[in-house]
């Protein structure tokens, strides 16, 4: 081993976490209050994620982080190389084999199992905060179910734009009750959050944990004449081909050019690895 | 008839000062009573006890509720109470920021209450808020735009038409017509009496102001250093104050 305690974190201030993960689950969607540590990373760069994969790791799990999706960017790298170096537990870049799975902004393309966690790092855990900025009267508000608030973001966002234009941080009602900031995944992914994975989010700054157990209701809010869309690109995967991921637009020069990949780098890589070729694949292949 | 809200013995104290001391009255449904009295008399002390933004330290304040008949809202749980306030309670601050979510169009201000109490089709809520932007004489165009952008005559109307969406039964207003220039005065006032009348309100009117009691209320308390010092009809008190403290605020006003 080395001179860190296991995953960073003393064993008392784990205990501390997982008491606060296991009544988040208790009660979905409950937004549940924790001592949050100070963590050797800035607040903002994943801070409550990573106390929750602190408390979540055991030394036979297979690890994996992924930010936007991919797991080469510079939150995930560090995240990874973290936990790499004060837990020794195996990482990986591929989903199935992970058991636990620490996100930034997304839920991976293919679909999680039972024997799986996944945990969010969570910038702002109360969906009614620009809305109402008083804890006190969001907490009362949350307390005796006055969801009405929430209503009137969409409201707003119709009247302005004409559609529900809120396209990430989409509000949720878990399991008939409380109302919950998924976090900021694009809503594409919200149909996901009802998944046979324990679902964590930490927020470090905020320092509140909350959960959703597996097979749990999870409803995203819209009006009756303005029903709910979960929207992506309307394009196919220009590196694997795939019609149904959550696509990255990127812009190749300055002329105009553009091409979209999946978000999910595991998944794009493995359907290439498949044999899947999407429209500029080959070019740059020739 | 059973009185819309019964007021027995409302007491509050602010450490040893007095707030307000042993009010009571009866207010019968479609009612307007009018509480006026110098700034620092318990007006609006009395009023936050009733509205149940302050607990008061003894006393009831009971409300005919449509489901329950008569409760005393100072006893029922806070859920209910704040149901009621969102329903058949209205308030209408004095400044309309207070009342008002200033970074939320018109129409968001006003489908507040209805998504409230549970309105989930944009389509009925974006009418229902036209339609009272219309009542309340604000021009329908500008249905989108924030209170920010309002004059200070047009935030109370938006205020209130915020608060009367709902139809409730019983308004509270903490000095609607304070800080507007005598014209506005005179239209909001004329659109408050059209609304009471049109509606069947009931109201409880908090001013200093004699001409708003003249004209909007039925019944009138005075009010002195927290204790009530006359009541009775509007005019009655007006023309014929018997308390000393009457006469000298009945003969303060200015008669231009």
């Amino acid at each position: 081993m080395n001179e860190y305690n296991f995953a960073y974190l003393d064993e008392q201030t784990k205990r501390m976490i997982r008491r606060a993960i296991l009544k988040g689950l208790a009660i979905p969607g409950y937004q549940v209050p924790f001592a949050s540590r100070e963590m050797p990373m800035p607040y903002g760069w994943g801070t409550g994620g990573v106390q929750v994969s602190a408390a979540t790791l055991t030394p036979d799990d297979t690890f994996k982080v992924i930010d936007q999706g991919a797991d080469d960017t510079t939150n995930a790298v560090s995240i990874r190389k973290f936990f790499e170096k004060t837990a020794g537990v195996e990482t990986t870049e591929e989903t199935y084999r992970a058991t636990v799975i620490q996100t930034r902004h997304r839920i991976p393309e293919a679909k999680l199992r039972d024997d799986q966690i996944l945990v969010y790092q969570v910038p702002i855990p109360e969906p009614l905060r620009f809305l109402e900025p008083r804890e006190t009267e969001t907490r009362k508000m949350h307390s005796l179910e006055e969801y009405g608030l929430i209503h009137v973001k969409l409201y707003e966002d119709i009247s302005q734009h004409g559609a529900i234009a809120t396209s990430y941080a989409y509000p949720v009602k878990v399991s008939d009750r409380y109302v919950m900031d998924p976090s900021p995944i694009p809503k594409f992914d919200n149909p996901k959050l009802e998944m046979d994975a324990i679902q964590l989010f930490g927020a470090g700054r905020e320092q509140r944990i909350y959960a959703v157990p597996p097979h749990t209701k999870v409803v995203s809010l819209d009006f009756e004449d303005y029903p709910f869309e979960a929207s992506k690109a309307n394009h196919a995967c220009d590196l694997c081909g795939a019609e149904d991921s959550y696509l990255d637009e990127v812009i190749m020069d300055d002329a105009g050019n553009r091409m979209f990949v999946c978000s999910d780098t595991d998944y794009c890589r493995s359907r290439r690895a498949a044999g899947h070729v999407g429209r500029l694949a080959e070019e740059n292949a020739a | 008839m059973t009185p819309l809200l019964q007021v027995k013995g409302i007491d509050k104290h602010y450490g040893a000062r007095i707030g307000c001391m042993d009010v009571s009255f009866d207010l019968y449904p479609g009612e307007v009573m009018g509480i006026v009295g110098e700034s620092g008399s318990g007006k609006s002390t009395l009023l936050n006890c009733m509205a149940g933004h302050l607990i008061p330290d003894a006393g009831q304040v009971i409300f005919d509720t449509r489901a329950e008949g008569p409760v005393d809202t100072v006893t029922m749980s806070e859920p209910e109470r704040r149901m009621l306030s969102r329903t058949d309670w209205a308030f209408v601050h004095q400044h309309a920021r207070d009342g008002l979510r200033m970074s939320v169009s018109a129409g968001g201000n006003i489908g507040e209450r209805l998504m409230a109490v549970g309105d989930r089709h944009y389509g009925d809520i974006r009418d229902k808020a036209i339609d009272w932007l219309g009542r309340v004489e604000i021009d329908v165009t500008r249905v989108d735009d924030r209170p920010m952008a309002f004059s200070g005559g047009m935030q109370q109307r938006l205020q209130i038409a915020r608060n009367l969406v709902t139809g409730p039964r019983l308004v509270f207003m903490d000095e609607p017509t304070g800080g507007l220039d005598v014209s506005v005065q005179a239209r909001l006032l004329d659109l408050l009496r059209g609304l009471v009348r049109e509606m069947g309100l009931s109201a409880i009117i908090v001013t200093h102001d004699l001409a708003v009691v003249r004209l909007l209320a039925d019944r009138l308390m005075v009010m002195k250093d927290g204790h009530v010092v006359e009541t009775g009809l509007t005019d009655q008190v007006l023309d014929d104050p018997q308390h000393a403290y009457t006469q000298l605020l009945v003969s303060s006003v200015l008669q231009v």
